[in-house]
Parts: C-alpha cells; sequence; structure tokens
C-alpha cells in the first residue's frame, strides 16, 4: 500500500515539475541573479584585478551560472531538460540529506541516544532500489526525445562542411545558396599576443576571428564535421550543438536559429598546444543579408582567384608571401622566425636556405616531425610558392630565389 | 615465513629465538626485501602519497596559470602536460596505489590470514612502481617534455608526441603490470586464506569491495594495455590502429580506452564504499544497515560499469540508438549508487553517533559525493552532455567523485586505523581541523567550476575568454588552501604517529568498531594470525 502511495507521488511530482519547468525557470532567473551578486563579491574578496569586461551577447556573460541563452529549439529543449533535472535532483538531495542530518541531529551519542538494533528490511530495501529506479526512467523519457530531434539531420536547407585544422576551422558550403563558397576562420593574431603577454583586454577576447560562419535564419543548417590532422570538436553553445570533428571520418549535427546574432563557440577537444585559441563564430543574418553576403563571397572569390600558370615577380611574390605567413605561419614561428621551444627556426635554416626549392615545397606540402609541422596542402599553390619565397628571403635569409606556384604544382604530383 | 632463510639467521645461528624476531631484515633491507603485508601497505601508502603531492605541485600550477586570463606563468604547451600528467600522477600513481595500500595492510588482518598469499610477488609489485613513477614524473625533462595528450591519451594526438610518449606508455604498463599481480594476490589472499568461520558473506565490506574491485582490475588494465600499444606501434612500427592517415580508426582508440577507463573510476571507488562501509557503522554503534544488498549493489555496479563506456563519447557522433543505449545503461547505475547512500544513512538513523575525524570524513564523503553522483546523472543524460562534455563541469564532476569521493574515503580510512598501523592516537583536534579545512578549500575550488562549465567554459583551455575570470580566481585560491591542508595532514597528524608522538592507542580505540584488526594489540605486530584464529558466529571476534 505504502509503495503505491509513494509511486503514485513520485509519478505525480516528476510530470508536475516537467509541466512547470518553464515557469520555474524565471525563479531560477531571480536566484541566478541572487548568486551572481554573491560570486562578484566573493571574486572581488579573491582579490583579483577588476576587468573591464561585459557579457558578450552569443557568448560567455561576466560570472555566467547557467547554460547560454538558447537561440535553436534544441538548444531551448537542452535547457529545459537540465532545469527539469536540476529541480528532480535537488528535491531529492534536500529529501535525502535531511533525513541524514535530521538523524545526525537527533541520533547522536551526546544527547544520550541508544543504538536501535534492526540492521535489515526487505520491504524498505525493496521500496528504495524501486523507487530510484522508476525516477530514472523518468528522467530518461524526456531526454530520449529532445536526443532523437537533435539526431535527425535529414532535409537541410543549407549544408556546411567545417573541417578542423591545428589550429583554425575550415568552412566550405557544399549545398544549397552560397554553394562552392569556401574559407578559413582564424583567431585574430592580436588576440594571441595579448594572451602571450599576458595582458587580454575585450568581450570578445579570444573568441574574435577573422571570418566568421555566415548562415541564414530560420533555415535548416547541417554542420558536416571532420578534420585534417587531430580531432577538435566544432561547438556552439547557444545553438546546441558540439561535434567532434574526426580525421579520416566524417559526422554531421544540425541547427536552426530562430534568430539573427552572433554566437560564439570554441574547439572542445583537446588538439595540441594552441587548442585554447582556435574559437568558432557564426554569424546568424536574414535571408536578404545571407543572400546579399553570398553575393559580395562569390564576387570576391572571383577577384582572388590566381591564375596557377602566372610567373610572379620576387617583389609581388613577398608581399603576397608576408600575408600567407601573417595568417597560418605567424602563430608557430612568430614574427622573428626563431626556433622557440619545439618549434624550429626559419631565419638562417638549411632548408629554408637550400638551392634546392623542393625540399621546403615538400615540407610544406607534407609536414615534418611528425607533424609537428603540419601539412599545408589544403593552401592554394600561389599561397605556397609565396609564402616560401618570403621565407627565403626575409630575416637573414637572402636567396633571391622566387618558387612559383607550377613548381609546387609539380611537386604536388 | 619460519622456512625462510635470512642471511642474519646464520650469523647468529638459530637459537631459541622465537618467530618474531628470527632474522626481519633490518634498515633499508627491511623495505627494500620487504615481504611482509604491513611493511608492503606502509610502502604503498607512503609512496600514494608522495605522488600525491606531485600530482597536487602540477595542479598548483595549472591553477596559477588559470588565476587570470592572458598566459602568466606557463606557454600552452607546458600547460597541456601538466595537466596530462596531473591525470596520470593522480590516477596511477596516487588513488590507485594508495587503495593497494589499504588493502595490504587491512585485507589479512581483517580475514585473520597471517600474510598475502604471495609475499614475494607482494614486494615485486610495489618495487615496479617506482621505476615506473621516475619515469613517468621524469618524462618532464625529456626533450619536448612530458606527453601532452591530455589522460585520455587519445589518437592520433599522441602520434605527435615526443619521445616522452614512448616512456609514458612504458610507464603505464608496468603500473598496469603491478596491479594486475596486486590484484591476483588480493583474491587469492581473500579466496584461500580466511580464518575457518569468515565466510563470503561473513566478511567485512572493505574486503568484498577490494574483491569485486581485484575482478575489475584483472579484466581491464590488459585492455589499456592494448590501446597504448597499439599506440606505441602507430608511432614506430608503421601499423595504422588509429592513424586516419593509413585507414586507421581515432574513434575505435577511444572506445577501447574507455572500455578500460569506466571500470577504471569504479575501481577508484569501490573500495571507498568499502571503508566507509565500516567507518559509518563503527561510530553509529549500529551494524550496517542491508549488508548483503551492499553486495549485491557492489556487484552491480561493477557488472553495469563494463557496459556504459560510450557515455564518455556522445559528442563522437554516435548513431542514436547507441547514444540511447548508453544513456539509459550509465542511468540505471544511480539505482544500486542509490541503495549505498540510502544504506549508509539507514546505518545511521537511531544509532548512537559520535563525529571523530573518520566519521566527520565519512560524513563529509557522503555528502559531496552525492553532489559528484547527481552531477554524473546529468551529464549521463546525452542531450545535455551535448552541451556539458568537455567543459569544466565534467572537471568539476569528476572531482568531487575521486577527491570528495576517493580521497576523503581514504582520509575516513587513514584517521580510522591509524592507532592500529602506529599504535599512536592521531592528534583529534588537528583532524577535525584537517576535515573542516579540506571540505571548504574543496568546494571553494570546484563548486564554481560548474557554473564555468555550465557556460561553456572548454577544460584543458590554457587561457580563456575574460567573463571567466572570476570563477577561475576563487578555484586557484581555493586549491592552493586545500593543498595546504593535506600538507597540514601529513606534517602534523601523520608524521607524529609514525614517530610515536602522543597519545598511546588501546587495542580497540573505536567503541564500537568491529572486525578482527581490533584483535590485534596497536600497533599491529610484525606477525598476526600465524594460526588460524578460531572466530566466533558472527566472525568478527577471536574466541581462542
Amino acid at each position: 500500500m505504502k509503495l503505491r502511495v509513494l509511486l503514485f507521488i513520485t509519478v505525480v511530482v516528476s510530470f508536475e515539475t516537467w509541466k512547470f519547468v518553464k515557469t520555474m525557470k524565471s525563479i531560477s532567473k531571480t536566484l541566478s541573479s541572487l548568486l551572481i551578486k554573491a560570486g562578484i563579491w566573493a571574486g572581488a574578496w579573491a582579490a583579483t584585478a577588476a576587468y573591464a569586461v561585459n557579457d558578450l551577447p552569443g557568448g560567455p556573460a561576466v560570472n555566467q551560472l547557467d547554460f547560454h541563452p538558447a537561440a535553436s529549439k534544441i538548444a531551448e529543449e537542452q535547457h529545459s531538460l537540465h532545469v527539469f533535472m536540476m529541480i528532480l535532483c535537488t528535491v531529492i538531495f534536500v529529501a535525502v540529506f535531511a533525513v541524514m542530518f535530521y538523524s545526525i541531529w537527533k541520533h547522536r551519542k551526546s544527547v544520550g541516544h541508544k543504538p536501535a538494533t534492526f540492521h535489515e528490511s526487505m520491504t524498505v530495501e525493496i521500496i528504495w532500489t524501486i523507487v530510484p529506479f522508476i525516477i530514472v526512467i523518468l528522467m530518461a523519457l524526456p531526454a530520449t526525445k529532445v536526443l532523437v530531434a537533435s539526431k535527425d539531420t535529414t532535409n537541410a536547407d543549407l549544408t556546411v562542411k567545417a573541417t578542423g585544422y591545428q589550429w583554425k576551422w575550415g568552412y566550405d558550403y557544399i549545398k544549397g545558396e552560397g554553394e562552392g563558397i569556401g574559407f578559413i576562420s582564424t583567431l585574430d593574431n592580436a588576440h594571441r599576443e595579448m594572451s602571450n603577454a599576458g595582458k587580454p583586454a575585450g568581450d570578445d577576447y579570444l573568441l574574435k576571428v577573422d571570418n566568421a560562419l555566415v548562415v541564414p535564419v530560420g533555415k535548416k543548417v547541417r554542420v558536416i564535421t571532420t578534420a585534417n590532422d587531430v580531432i577538435h570538436a566544432f561547438a556552439v553553445p547557444s545553438l546546441g550543438i558540439k561535434q567532434d570533428a574526426i580525421p579520416g571520418f566524417v559526422r554531421d549535427t544540425w541547427f536552426r536559429a530562430d534568430r539573427v546574432g552572433d554566437f560564439h563557440g570554441q574547439c572542445q577537444e583537446l588538439c595540441g598546444k594552441e587548442h585554447a585559441y582556435m574559437p568558432i563564430h557564426v554569424k546568424v543574418v536574414s535571408a536578404e543579408d545571407y543572400t546579399k553576403w553570398v553575393d559580395a563571397e562569390k564576387k570576391k572569390m572571383a577577384a582572388k582567384a590566381d591564375d596557377p600558370g602566372k610567373v610572379w615577380a620576387l617583389e609581388d611574390s613577398l608581399k603576397r608571401g608576408e600575408k600567407v605567413y601573417a595568417a597560418n605561419c605567424v602563430a608557430c614561428h612568430q614574427a622573428a622566425g626563431k626556433a622557440v621551444g619545439a618549434i624550429k627556426a626559419l631565419d638562417g635554416a638549411t632548408v629554408v636556405l637550400d638551392a634546392d626549392k623542393t625540399k621546403q615545397i615538400m615540407v610544406l606540402l607534407n609536414g615534418q616531425n611528425n607533424q609537428a609541422m603540419p601539412a599545408w596542402k589544403q593552401l592554394s599553390d600561389t599561397e605556397i610558392a609565396a609564402v616560401i619565397t618570403f621565407t627565403k628571403n626575409n630575416w637573414s635569409n637572402k636567396t633571391g630565389q622566387v618558387v612559383q606556384p607550377a613548381e609546387v604544382l609539380a611537386a604536388r604530383k | 615465513m619460519s622456512a625462510v632463510l635470512h642471511p642474519n639467521d646464520q650469523a647468529h645461528g638459530h637459537d631459541d629465538h622465537s618467530h618474531d624476531h628470527h632474522g626481519a631484515p633490518e634498515g633499508w633491507r627491511r623495505w627494500v626485501f620487504a615481504t611482509n603485508h604491513k611493511d608492503i601497505g606502509t610502502l604503498y601508502l607512503l609512496f600514494s602519497f608522495t605522488m600525491l603531492m606531485i600530482g597536487g605541485i602540477l595542479a598548483l600550477l595549472i591553477r596559477v596559470e588559470l588565476y587570470q586570463p592572458g598566459l602568466q606563468l606557463v606557454n600552452p604547451e607546458l600547460f597541456n602536460q601538466l595537466t596530462t600528467m596531473h591525470g596520470l600522477i593522480m590516477v596511477f600513481g596516487a588513488i590507485m596505489p594508495a587503495f593497494v595500500g589499504f588493502a595490504n595492510w587491512m585485507i589479512p588482518l581483517q580475514i585473520g590470514a597471517a600474510d598475502m598469499a604471495f609475499a614475494r610477488m607482494n614486494n615485486f609489485s610495489f618495487w615496479l612502481m617506482i621505476p615506473a613513477a621516475v619515469m613517468l614524473a621524469g618524462s618532464f625533462f625529456m626533450p619536448g617534455g612530458a606527453p601532452a595528450a591530455g589522460w585520455t591519451l587519445y589518437a592520433p594526438l599522441t602520434l605527435q608526441m615526443g619521445p616522452s610518449m614512448d616512456a609514458g606508455i612504458f610507464a603505464l604498463h608496468i603500473l598496469g603490470a603491478s596491479s594486475i599481480m596486486g590484484s591476483i594476490n588480493i583474491i587469492v589472499t581473500i579466496l584461500n586464506m580466511r580464518a575457518p568461520g569468515m565466510t563470503l558473506m561473513k566478511m567485512p565490506m572493505f574486503a568484498w569491495t577490494w574483491l569485486i574491485t581485484a575482478y575489475l582490475l584483472i579484466a581491464v588494465m590488459p585492455v589499456l594495455a592494448g590501446a597504448i600499444t597499439m599506440t606505441l606501434t602507430d608511432r614506430h612500427f608503421g601499423t595504422s590502429f588509429f592513424n586516419p592517415a593509413g585507414g586507421g580508426d581515432p574513434v575505435m582508440y577511444q572506445h577501447i580506452f574507455w572500455f578500460f577507463g569506466h571500470p577504471e573510476v569504479y575501481i577508484m571507488i569501490l573500495p571507498a564504499f568499502g571503508i566507509i562501509s565500516q567507518v559509518v557503522p563503527a561510530f553509529s554503534r549500529k551494524r550496517l544497515f542491508g549488508y548483503a544488498s551492499m553486495v549485491y549493489a557492489t556487484s552491480s555496479i561493477a557488472i553495469l560499469s563494463f557496459i556504459v563506456w560510450a557515455h564518455h563519447m556522445f559528442t563522437t557522433g554516435m548513431p542514436v540508438t547507441g547514444q540511447l543505449f548508453f544513456m539509459y545503461a550509465t542511468m540505471l547505475i544511480a539505482v544500486p549508487t542509490a541503495v549505498k547512500i540510502f544504506n549508509w544513512i539507514a546505518t545511521m538513523w537511531r544509532g548512537s553517533m559520535t563525529f571523530e575525524t573518520p566519521m566527520l570524513f565519512a560524513i563529509g564523503f557522503i555528502f559531496v559525493f552525492t553532489m559528484g553522483g547527481f552531477t554524473g546523472l546529468i551529464l549521463a543524460m546525452a542531450p545535455i552532455d551535448i552541451q556539458l562534455q568537455d567543459t569544466y563541469y565534467v572537471v568539476a564532476h569528476f572531482h568531487y567523485v575521486l577527491v570528495a569521493g576517493s580521497l576523503f574515503a581514504m582520509f575516513s580510512g587513514a584517521y580510522f586505523w591509524l592507532p592500529k598501523w602506529t599504535g599512536v592516537m592521531y592528534n583529534e583536534g588537528r583532524g577535525k581541523l584537517h576535515f573542516w579545512w579540506s571540505l571548504i578549500s574543496f568546494n571553494v575550488t570546484f563548486f564554481p567550476m560548474h557554473f564555468l562549465g555550465l557556460a561553456g567554459m572548454p577544460r584543458r583551455y590554457a587561457d580563456y575568454p575574460m567573463q571567466f575570470a572570476d570563477f577561475n580566481a576563487i578555484a586557484s585560491v581555493g586549491g592552493f588552501l586545500f593543498g595546504f591542508a593535506q600538507v597540514y595532514f601529513f606534517l602534523f597528524v601523520v608524521l607524529p604517529c609514525m614517530r610515536g608522538q602522543g597519545e598511546k592507542a588501546a587495542q580497540k580505540p573505536w567503541e564500537a568498531a568491529e572486525g578482527l584488526e581490533w584483535e590485534v594489540p596497536s600497533p599491529a605486530p610484525f606477525h598476526t594470525f600465524e594460526n588460524p584464529p578460531k572466530l566466533d558466529v558472527t566472525a568478527t571476534r577471536v574466541i581462542g
């Protein structure tokens, strides 16, 4: 009899909780703001330098206590599920430990309590095995619903491939409006330098990239992930997605952003030394703005397309190479091109100074030292040629050699 | 033992010395040639505490770097080495050997055996750990620094590591071999050397949990060895188990690793459950509630631990059915775990409790470990895990179960048995100070990490957006307080006891403690139960 009453109560409580999750959210918000105040106080007490930093919309808020505000249905459901779990767990926790602390308070030797002698009870033990079992099933039901929805990547309006590189993201628009667009997205180097100098600043510190992933609002976007070297993870909390990007394999996830705005994420799988420096920026725009962006991007690509047969003069190749170096090489090799830790020097390096240009071309195409120097074959022939010309004629290196795109193309074969 | 001929036996010639004094080696030989379970237990405990301190220093270096955003102390390469080595040293060097130390000391005493079954193998399994630990910790000084692929050593990042990765793999092989030998020893001792009348279902819970743990260890350590051996051959012998460039599968590494890794988690917590199941009844002056269901719950946790591994891999992109299976199986573990918590509380219920340090740590364990259990349940929900995987929420979760879980239980056990080990009562005031200091600083360190994780701060990050600054600063301050508490514990609690400073301990210093370890004097003599004791019907007392 008791058992049935208990079961009934558990079922009712769980369903009511689930129903009122949304109302409870406002309460949790009030609670959050209170806790934030306490947190700020504690932070000040811990004598940290008071940073001039504000919330970053679509990214982390200062002393944020909960998930990012949801910008997709899936994220919204993940939040509701979490609130539901928090309420259920808190209720159980308080109930269980109320019993324990009551016992600690009442059944102590110092107040003269004499020990009872009971040490088992089949009924009680069966009840407290079955009740948690039922609670667990009640938790699993809504979780299953959300999970199944989040795995359904069919009927996407736009398919984008996100490729993890050490340490940047490559985006290729595979299918849908904007098909054919592709670019690399890297952390703003000024942020990397601030980090090195130990002088961080700005609301978007470590989250600012050169090229954001632009997608239209309200459209189902399927993100295919893969990687070039090691495992990375493509994650944007506000959109409720996190998917490992695995070299040699293709995985997918999806989101449908329900409002325009900037949404920030970071790589979430340890991928080597610059793991903390490969942020993700998803820019959600209206359908019209997206079309405009696609047109502009297509024009840019047409203008940028290099003629692979072009023969470059030293001066032009140097200028182009400097840009390529700044975008791809400077994170490891530094502006000075000197050896740093495991990173080999470029300035004065034999392979750079060698009269046989193919040696350095092969290093860039295939990588070296167990991929400590990664392969750069994803760059165009023109870019590889230019950056090699740059390293061969910069710092104390004065070889006067010019590498032509055709030479790189030949080495690729 | 008497059959062993020691060098000093021959020097003195055989006289009528009693067996107790017949030539146990002295000085450094006593430790290097140790075959006595108590000496080897002591060695294990001291070794693991040393590793705890080394791992702790690495943790504090991490916390210094994370005290403020921006890089101040270390570069990102070194930072990754620190997190990797902190994890490896704490798991394989501190927590696991510490429990083996407890097992060595207590299991023969608790089951009325003279010693461990294989005394020389016992010596070997301890001394194997020293070169392994030196190689592991020494890898910082190898070219390229220590391994930096995370303690999980995910491929293909491990393929990019320098030579220290090979040293690390070799060290793990040796530590694994040591663990397997230790486990065989424990299983054989428990199954064959119990005193007459000590049936399995009368055995103390600590011996029970270790019996189950030892089977887990034998089952999964070879799996780890396989995973890291494949990594080794991928690195040097041209195989492509995990290297996608040769058609290998990096995700396969994760499956193999976590098939070891998840039972490993229970290897580190089941003996803790055993300690708590002995301390709580002793200080509640009441028998353990539901002894049989405790045994069954422990066994079910052990069995379930083999079918939940992929909950560490929800973001690798498993098919939806796979995710559902691993989500359900994982949530199921909450049931036997809840049964254990309820049993402990029912043991306290209507008891006559006192709150000496072992009991404080036991209650602290139950309270804080349960929080870690609940965050585990939340992480088990695959849709929520999509948000939380690889964030600080996970870091908070496993420190709640491994520090406030395993470590607190070991403190509880250490205070409980220190009088038996050393013959000296520890200082109660200092013990209480150590408890409150640890409990508070632990929560100051790790509670804010839940918020960081919810807000999306990824783990293993050398630098972070500025919005996360305050909570990181609080965690860093807490980390130092927690670290100092453990130094205090060793210098002001353990060391005085080992030096014999303090009140002499009675044979049974705890009023209601039960078990054969309290039937021998304090400190426990070098040899105990040389002849099988005759036990009473509950198998908790010697009656002749």
